[in-house]
């Protein structure tokens, strides 16, 4: 896997965490050791959220991430926080329809996606998160789709089994998203 | 075997539903509050009884109360909490009562703040509260550990009749890791020492801590102390990575995960250095420190605490050097392998580097 | 010739370190009583607390577990809630119950466990010897207020009132043992509370106003006195609250 050091991060409400949550059980099912670590406490009151998710073939040491190799930005805030701490060579992806700002560093790899534009065009602005799950496995070419189905549906309240396919469907928009934009992660 | 997605503190929830716990009082506090959620709701489908309780204090009474019963009990909360908490816990140690106590750590002194720590060391293994008493204080270092040790604990407390307690920090309560769930049969213990009511066949059982005599007193003192000794000898618990190395580190909790990483890249790089990971720091585990490595370093979330117990273990045998984070950081992997090639360059030709 | 009086088989034939005059004994004896009447010894556990009625579990024969200061409520919730079919007491004085344990017994009423709690209020700390108690009347003079407790001493809790502005509680009565007529009155009321706990209907209380010859520094005559006509007009008799019904004057 290119990038194992991955934090998410935006408000609350975007399913920050479960984005991680989501990752990581696809991850777990691929045979990968994993860790997520949540913001928690005051840190979350002021609308801000993030997760460290850890992936890798090896144990991992500490599930904190000081220098990650990818960020994805879903907020302003968030952007400030992270884009300073992204290892030199990493990868920035970004809500460019929530986040506008064009200069960024220039020893990073940048991915624009306008996830919450297509979300709210696919009918549900909930479902931000999974396009940008869905551009980060085009991206990474990992987790493996069946698993990413498998965590899908996982992470679905019982009540909430019907949004499935839908959800599959925002995926499926991030991985073609990405497809035609030709961004790759090096 | 199963195994699931779980966060630090569920772990614990789950194991203790596990291991047959039916009783839990607690009340709010981050960064453990999960535990609590976790068995609000799943506790009375297991047939158990969960109280959010007015206090800290109330909620360890309470399983003082339940365990009295004979029932498997416990509370958890964080290091204001656990301070709130001694005097009942002391109580359960005169009156020789088993529960688990969970402490996921956050910075102190005072209010301090949510972020991990390891600096109520001191509280937890030289008895915080008032008296003669020792807890065994298991130290798990992966959310796995969370889940296997809570297990661990139960049968611990029932076997000595004594308060057992969790030590954890926020990292390792908060994080999500992979667990592989056990299905247990819960051990049985027989408690003929329970308040659960004579029946009107035996003389009644009284659950007491106050001894007037100096004579009983003395009485209860020593049994506890014999007791203690017999814990010492055959509990400590612990994890050596590359036993015969030069330089020997000594970490525990979420800490002894970053070490092992440093000293995995250490090997590669040459130097010779191991871990002690001590998995319960009371008993402390003095057994690993029989033979004198060249110099040890102890890895703590404090101002040094441990490293009193790795000096005594060492008893001036080598340097014992320390490396401290405090205020809710953690150390990293190459803070640690620093210090070590520091350590390395203050003594001449002690290691090939 | 027919026994007409004896000691309940719930207390145990043991000497009791109580001070002559104190009225522990009596209330003890009531509490036995009850237990003895209902039947119900071998079903119960007592919670004894921290002050002169520490040593309750020497005296009653039920299992008794003794709990922190002011803590019995909750170590009474946490035997209640393993065992719901066994009875359970508690037995606090009026510093553990009504200053270092108000959070306890308030959030017990509140949340109507159902366990019994006999309160018993002499308006003194009797076991470290007479200082001032939350239940002190204005005035009084103890080992802490030796000018007499002045209102910023704080005024003296009505706890059997404070407790029945709560939804919570069952069943609160206050009672008195000055006197014989009163003593069987408080014998029924304690009676009357074991039978709520035993009917499952929740959280009852009952706040024996007592006596404390040593600490009041009177002959035991004179101690009964004063309760009768010190503390009755401050603490007033009766059911403060029986079911729905919350006293309202």
């Amino acid at each position: 896997m290119p990038a194992n050091h991955i934090i998410i991060s935006g408000f609350g409400g975007q399913g920050i965490v479960a984005a991680g949550k989501t990752l990581i059980y696809a991850a777990m099912l691929d045979g990968m050791k994993v860790s997520l670590l949540p913001s928690y406490g005051p840190e979350m009151r002021g609308g801000f959220a993030n997760c460290h998710v850890i992936i890798s073939e090896e144990p991992i040491a500490s599930p904190i991430i000081s220098k990650p190799d990818l960020v994805i930005a879903m907020s302003l805030p968030a952007l400030e926080k992270f884009e300073h701490r992204i290892k030199s060579g990493g990868s920035l992806i970004i809500d460019s329809y929530l986040i506008k700002r064009s200069n960024f560093r220039d020893d990073i790899d940048v991915v624009m996606v306008p996830a919450t534009r297509m979300a709210i065009d696919a009918g549900n602005v909930k479902f931000a998160n999974v396009i940008m799950l869905g551009v980060m496995m085009e991206l990474l070419g990992c987790p493996g789709l069946k698993s990413m189905g498998k965590a899908i549906m996982n992470m679905l309240p019982d009540d909430k089994k019907l949004l499935y396919d839908k959800e599959m469907e925002a995926l499926r928009l991030g991985q073609e998203y990405a497809a035609a934009h030709q961004v790759c992660i090096k | 075997m199963e195994k699931k997605l779980l966060r630090g503190n569920e772990a614990i929830a789950e194991a203790a539903i596990r291991a047959g716990c039916r009783f839990y009082a607690g009340y709010p506090i981050t960064p453990q509050t999960e535990l609590s959620e976790y068995l609000a709701r799943h506790m009375q489908k297991a047939g158990g009884v969960f109280i959010q309780a007015e206090s800290e204090i109330s909620a360890i009474n309470m399983v003082y109360g339940a365990a009295g019963t004979g029932v498997r009990a416990m509370t958890s909360s964080s290091s204001p909490g656990i301070s709130l908490k001694q005097e009942a816990i002391s109580y359960m140690a005169a009156s020789e009562l088993p529960a688990l106590i969970v402490n996921v750590m956050r910075v102190g002194p005072g209010l301090g703040g949510i972020l991990p720590s390891q600096s109520d060391y001191f509280q937890a293994t030289k008895g915080g509260g008032h008296g003669d008493y020792r807890m065994v204080v298991l130290t798990p270092d992966s959310v796995q550990e969370m889940f296997d040790f809570t297990i661990e604990a139960f049968d611990i407390a029932d076997k000595y009749r004594m308060p057992v307690m969790l030590l954890a920090d926020g990292i390792l309560g908060q994080m999500t890791e992979i667990v592989a769930l056990r299905d247990i049969k819960p051990n049985s213990f027989e408690k003929s020492w329970a308040t659960t009511g004579t029946g009107m066949k035996r003389r009644h059982n009284i659950i007491n801590s106050l001894y007037i005599q100096p004579e009983e007193s003395q009485e209860l003192n020593l049994r506890l102390q014999m007791r203690y000794n017999i814990i010492k000898e055959k509990e400590q618990r612990y994890e050596i990575i590359n036993p015969e190395a030069d330089i020997m580190l000594v970490a525990f909790g979420i800490v002894a995960r970053v070490a092992k990483q440093a000293v995995a890249e250490l090997s590669k790089e040459g130097v010779s250095a191991g871990l002690i990971r001590p998995k319960a720091v009371w008993p402390f585990p003095e057994t690993c420190f029989t033979r004198a490595a060249k110099a040890y370093i102890v890895a703590e979330l404090n101002a040094g605490q441990m490293i009193e117990d790795v000096r005594l273990a060492v008893n001036g045998r080598a340097p014992v050097h320390a490396i401290n984070r405090l205020g809710g950081n953690l150390l990293t992997v190459e803070d640690i392998k620093q210090r070590v090639i520091e350590i390395v360059g203050g003594v001449p030709s002690a290691c090939a580097i | 010739m027919p026994v007409q009086f004896k000691r309940p088989e719930a207390l145990l034939d043991v000497y009791m370190h109580y001070c002559p005059g104190c009225s522990h004994g009596i209330i003890h004896r009531l509490v036995a009583q009850a237990i003895d009447e209902l039947g119900i010894e071998g079903d119960t556990i007592g919670v004894a607390s921290v002050g002169c009625s520490v040593f309750a579990y020497n005296y009653f024969a039920c299992d008794m577990q003794q709990a922190p200061h002011g803590r019995a409520p909750s170590v009474a919730t946490g035997i209640k809630r393993c065992l719901p079919d066994k009875i359970v007491f508690t037995y606090q004085g009026d510093g553990d119950l009504a200053a270092i344990g108000t959070a306890e017994i308030v959030h017990a009423a509140a949340r109507g466990e159902n366990i019994t709690v006999i309160f018993v209020n002499n308006a003194i700390y009797g076991m470290t010897g007479g200082q001032m108690a939350p239940t002190s009347l204005t005035g009084q003079v103890t080992q802490t207020t030796p000018y007499g407790r002045k209102p910023e001493d704080g005024r003296p809790i009505k706890v059997a009132e404070m407790l029945a502005t709560l939804d919570g509680p069952r069943y609160i009565e206050r009672v008195s043992v000055h006197d014989h007529k009163h003593v069987a009155a408080a014998g029924r009321a304690i009676r009357k509370a074991f039978e709520i706990q035993l009917r499952g209907e929740g959280f009852s209380l009952v706040e024996v106003l007592s006596s404390c010859p040593t600490n009041l520094r009177m002959t035991p005559k004179d101690a009964l006195k004063w309760v009768e006509q010190s503390m009755l007009s401050y603490y007033p008799l009766g059911v403060i609250k029986d079911g729905g019904a919350c006293y309202a004057g």
